[in-house]
């Protein structure tokens, strides 16, 4: 669900699209391992936003992606640059659908519409 | 499974090591060679040349093994079982300067990456740059 272009400011290569993705339990050690992971696996430079103040972090970095506390409730965002961004993007939001193949949905007490 | 850098965890605690690799298998799965060791038997806390060295065959690679240690003895020790390698192996070992749960975390997520020696304990040491304030290894630790 894109909700926009935005501006590449740090010199990656030019930005493919962002996009939010739905609410789950929270972007905790796992999945954010999971996420890095997956992220890792592609050439295109991936930046992470968990709220809209601008604040990008390398989506192949797990420390950076934990960083952003994402909780259950939160909405993020993925913004990608080179010739695999597209299919990277597609990749990540297939993962985040899935609430990071979390049992349950992820670590969610207290979120129940976290369930794909 | 050469192509990937390995891990070797070394606590004075067995069940600190061991579960430090849980949570390397759990978390980043099978792809990373990796091996523990910690205590000297019987409940003791310790660690122990001879099984940091084992522990490094176990997980060697080509690509290079990154070593996690605790407190003061891991790190002598395993910088003693580095210094008696053969000269071509000792080149490929390294011990990193990081919290030994999380930077074994970050070190294996990254080496599942195929990512080069340098670099994973480049990331395990950064888990060590945001614990600065925590004394994670200091000269003081306690020794076997």
């Amino acid at each position: 669900m894109p909700v926009g272009t935005v501006q590449n400011e740090c010199g990656a290569p030019p930005v493919i699209r962002s996009f939010a993705l739905p609410n789950f339990g929270g972007l905790h050690a796992r999945p954010a391992v999971k996420l890095t992971m997956l992220a890792k696996s592609f050439d295109a430079s991936i930046e992470m936003s968990a709220r809209d103040d601008g604040k990008w972090v390398d989506a192949k970095s797990v420390l950076r992606v934990m960083g952003l506390r994402i909780g259950p409730g939160d909405t993020f965002h993925f913004r990608a640059g080179g010739a695999d961004a597209e299919t990277a993007l597609s990749a990540i939001a297939a993962l985040a659908e899935r609430s990071f193949d979390e049992p349950g949905g992820g670590e969610t007490a207290g979120s129940p519409d976290n369930a794909p | 499974m050469t192509d990937v850098v390995g891990i070797v965890i070394v606590s004075h605690s067995p069940l600190v090591a061991e579960g430090a690799a849980d949570m390397v298998r759990q978390m980043v799965g099978d792809r990373v060679p990796l091996a523990w060791c910690g205590g000297v038997g019987e409940g003791v806390l310790g660690t122990r040349l001879s099984d940091i060295r084992a522990a490094i065959d176990r997980a060697w690679s080509e690509r290079g093994v990154v070593v996690m240690v605790d407190l003061g003895g891991a790190e002598t020790n395993s910088e003693m079982a580095i210094e008696a390698l053969p000269p071509e192996r000792r080149r490929k070992v390294v011990v990193a300067n990081a919290p030994v749960v999380e930077g074994a975390v970050l070190a294996a997520t990254e080496a599942a990456s195929g990512a080069a020696l340098a670099t994973v304990l480049a990331t395990a040491e950064e888990a060590g740059a945001r614990c600065r304030s925590v004394p994670s290894k200091t000269s003081a630790g306690r020794r076997q």
